[in-house]
């Protein structure tokens, strides 16, 4: 160990350095700080901007920090006259070309070269030259510009070459003439690209959505949770007297690093859509009328009781723990085990031998570290951008990737193989690679997956495929959510536990929303109490209760039928229900159409709440903005209901409370994985067109209604089925 | 790189081009392609009478498997590249110090005047293309001078000028 340290000297400190570490980071380390502009720790190293200049005992000039590889015995000086002198002029250079309109910059206030420019900068410039300006570009609806601010530090640049993957911005022209640009105006289409707001260090790049509407130094800033992707991805909530003006990442790096996705960025402008449900609603014949809590919670309680053994509940897998565990209790006070969130479901035969919770079975930095992996029926940068991030990390390093999906999804690293096989052919596939592997490893294939197997046409991708998944240390199978969207989900999984289990991997699931890990846990799930209890007499899945009308309906958490179930026929059956209570955040004219009693919710922003990710980490928050109109938080509406119906043990005073429940009741649980024994028949195809790839931004309710994420070439993208 | 979803931009580069392109990139380790692009760029600007068109930089990156951008990078970087329309015979004066104490900025007024443009402009018959701005060319022994397509011609007055810019075709 002693052997990667190197000994050096920070400002008269001695302190230790690891070998071959550029100076900067021992500096950081060290506590004394360097100003920087194009360094970032998760970038490659450019040393443009010059502004970490330090003086080392011996050089003949000042180095740059960020460049300059620590070596035995070094003397650094970080705030001696010549550091301090060199930083000083690299500021009065910058600022040459950069404008004076802080006051009316986006970034004023938070911005890297202002606070730089104080500690740094001259009173006045000696510059009375003009200043250069540069044309704006149109990077699309997520991202403005202004590059006349631009101070070539180039991050936005390595972040779409290194981070995204697809490098979309360059560095045109040279000398005072160069300049950030996509050369052809072209829009940026990344689903990370929003990141490069961040990582602009001065106002050149910034959110179009949020601009010109707040000051930094005038909002709250409040931690939240993502609601989108089961990845939980940590964000910071920033209102302005209630309202949430914008989102920015919080770091964490064992779940999203420094990045989130634009999905996560800019879908809090749903929360203020048009359509918000500011008042409870009830039907009176043919029109809808505004009235108070009381009533409409009175109503919507007497006409489920009254309808009590022919009631479902629906929840949304985007809604908070709390909200899924509340909805479950109700659903099993009023009698029923009528109680689901896997709204695009098709396949619910081997349910019973599901896992514990859906999720990879690994911590979410772990995935970094894979040696190989198969992902089967996945779009996977739409599906949770942030994993599909730490996948490219993976694939960069060596690990051998394969996919197994209904089309060619781009993807951004090198795959060891890609297999397109239609809907249909999907399990076929599959048992061949089990074949493949089975035959690799000289193991048999598990008796009840035998006939399948026997019958699959083995070929060399196959192989390759299986072969993959035997070499390396840390190996996964993966099924995604478009898997889980498969009319065959029970029969891939059977096959990809087998695989997984013959070839030492882990088995994954991409699960939908941001909380199927929290449902499963909290009960939300026709089969299974709260803590993994199996109960006797499964109640009916999401599927069935929208395939026949039962009497009443509880919706919970903004689900709209026909998006989130995948099957217009699913909002028919509930306009022939007698009763449909929707608590939800917004109110669609297709939900008005057949809703009966509208109960306005608090969105994700403003309620507090647990969620689960796919690692199994227990993540809560605060509520950051004020709720809109009468809005109330889901468990709130959800408790008082609990009480209106009479049922026993509805006395919770906050949501840390249900929390505490839900936390007692999986006390005991052991996070096992599938552990079923599915036979598996050749037979039994998928009928063409049912596998519904959902475009990333109509994931769920908010995201839907988030209008710059709609602009986008991803939101102008239709549903593609297979 | 994603390799996928590759239609044929490369189709407008000719035949002399890609064998340009091919050349160079087995000069490099395989993977290097990077390496040919301005050889490659070289090459696509001659085949177009002296100009770059951003479908002639795609199909470069496209042929090198390189995003499109960074061809755009190396193209808007070098002053050998134009990436706009120009004439076809491209004449630069120098006028950098050697140059200039012999007379440069004499050449390039006497040019402008003759050919009735001025620098950074072409001729209207596409004949001559006056470059904005060369930094020395290293033949300072010669000056003044300027360089006509890749040729040199040193110790100029301006009647040479004349004769060799009557010449151009």
């Amino acid at each position: 160990m002693a052997d990667d340290l190197v000994n050096i000297e920070v400002d008269g400190v001695a302190i230790k350095a690891k070998k071959g570490e550029m100076l900067i980071r021992a500096t950081d380390a060290a506590g004394a700080y360097v100003p920087r502009f194009c360094y970032h720790e998760k970038l490659s190293i450019a040393a443009n901007c010059r502004m970490c200049l330090v003086e080392i005992e011996k050089a003949p000039k000042p180095m740059p920090a960020c460049a300059t590889p620590v070596a035995e015995g070094m003397k650094v000086f970080t705030k001696s006259p010549r550091a301090i002198g060199a930083q000083r002029a690299t500021m009065e250079f910058l600022l040459i070309n950069h404008p004076l309109d802080c006051p009316i910059c986006d970034q004023g206030g938070e911005c890297e070269l202002q606070d730089l420019a104080v500690g740094f900068g001259r009173d006045a410039s000696r510059y009375d030259e003009r200043k250069r300006s540069v044309q704006d570009e149109n990077l699309g609806p997520l991202i403005a510009t202004d590059m006349t601010r631009c101070i070539q530090c180039t991050r936005c640049v390595r972040f779409t070459q290194e981070i995204a993957g697809i490098q979309e911005l360059g560095m045109i022209g040279r000398g005072e003439n160069v300049k950030v640009r996509t050369y052809i105006e072209s829009t940026v289409n990344h689903e990370l690209s929003g990141n490069v707001i961040d990582l602009c260090p001065v106002g050149a790049l910034v959110s179009k959505p949020y601009r010109f509407s707040a000051r930094a130094w005038e909002m709250s800033s409040t931690a939240l949770i993502s609601p989108h992707d089961p990845v939980g991805t940590n964000l910071f909530a920033h209102t302005l007297r209630g309202k949430l003006m914008r989102v920015v990442p919080r770091e964490n790096e064992a779940i999203n690093e420094t990045w989130i996705a634009d999905r996560d960025r800019f879908s809090y402008e749903g929360i203020y859509a048009a359509d918000r449900l500011q008042q409870p609603m009830v039907r009176r014949g043919g029109e809808w009328v505004e009235t108070d809590w009381e009533s409409a919670l009175l109503q919507a309680a007497e006409g489920l009781k009254a309808r009590a053994a022919d009631s479902g509940v629906l929840v949304s897998s985007c809604a908070t723990l709390e909200e899924l565990y509340l909805a479950q209790r109700l659903a099993r006070g009023l009698g029923t085990n009528n109680v689901d969130h896997r709204l695009r479901q098709r396949d619910f035969r081997d349910q019973a031998a599901d896992p514990v919770f859906p999720g990879l079975g690994m911590p979410v930095a772990d995935v970094d570290a894979l040696d190989a992996l198969l992902v089967i029926g996945s779009h996977l940068r739409r599906e949770a951008p942030i994993l599909a991030h730490r996948l490219r990390k993976a694939g960069r390093r060596g690990a051998q990737v394969s996919f197994l999906n209904p089309a060619q999804f781009p993807y951004l690293f090198p795959v060891q193989s890609y297999r397109v096989a239609g809907a249909a052919e999907m399990v076929a596939e599959l048992a061949a690679v089990l074949g493949a592997a089975a035959s690799a490893t000289g193991k048999a294939v598990p008796a009840h997956l035998a006939g399948i197997v026997g019958g699959a046409q083995v070929g060399e991708a196959h192989r390759a495929i299986a072969q993959s998944l035997l070499s390396g240390e840390k190996r996964a199978v993966w099924l995604g959510a478009l898997a889980g969207r498969h009319a065959r989900f029970a029969d891939l999984r059977s096959l990809a536990a087998a695989l997984a289990a013959l070839t030492g991997a882990k088995l994954g699931r991409i699960a939908e929303g941001g909380n199927a890990a929290g449902a499963y846990l909290a009960g939300a799930i026709p089969h299974r109490e709260p803590g993994a209890v199996a109960v006797q007499h499964p109640g009916l899945s999401a599927r069935d209760m929208l395939g026949t009308a039962l009497r009443a309906y509880l919706l919970v958490g903004g689900i709209e039928p026909s998006v989130d179930a995948l099957d217009p026929e699913s909002v028919r059956t509930l306009g022939k229900a007698e009763l449909v209570v929707a608590i939800t955040p917004f109110a669609s004219p297709e939900m008005k159409a057949v809703a009966h009693v509208l109960l306005p919710m608090c969105s994700f922003a403003e309620t507090s709440g647990t969620y689960v990710n796919c690692s199994g980490t227990w993540q809560s928050q605060q509520g950051a903005a004020a709720p809109v109109g009468a809005a109330r938080p889901g468990w709130k509406i959800l408790r008082v209901l609990g009480n209106l119906l009479n049922l026993p043990g509805f006395e919770y005073q906050s949501s840390e409370e249900v929390l505490a429940e839900v936390r007692a009741r999986c006390a005991s649980v052991v996070p096992a994985g599938y552990q079923g024994s599915h036979a598996v028949s050749a037979a039994g195809a998928a009928e063409p067109g049912t596998l519904v790839d959902v475009p990333m931004y109509q994931s769920d309710a908010v995201v839907r209604r988030a209008p710059s994420l709609q602009r986008t070439r991803e939101g102008r993208a239709p549903a593609v089925a297979y | 790189m994603s390799t996928q979803g590759k239609t044929d931009k490369s189709s407008v580069l000719s035949e002399h081009t890609r064998r340009e392109l091919d050349h160079w990139i087995a000069k490099f380790p395989s993977g290097r392609q990077r390496s040919a692009c301005i050889a490659g760029l070289r090459a696509a600007q001659e085949q177009n009478n002296g100009y770059l068109t951003p479908e002639l930089m795609d199909a470069v990156a496209e042929y090198l498997q390189l995003p499109p951008i960074q061809v755009y990078e190396v193209a808007s970087f070098y002053s050998m590249f134009e990436t706009h329309p120009c004439g076809r015979h491209h004449v630069s004066i120098c006028t950098n110090i050697s140059c200039w104490l012999n007379g440069g900025d004499e050449l390039v007024a006497h040019a402008e005047n003759k050919l009735g443009i001025r620098t950074n402009q072409s001729t209207p018959d596409g004949r001559i293309f006056l470059k904005r701005e060369e930094e020395c060319l290293a033949a300072c022994n010669g000056a003044p001078m300027m360089m006509v397509d890749h040729d040199f011609h040193e110790n100029l007055t301006p009647e040479k000028l004349d004769a060799i810019l009557d010449a151009l075709k």
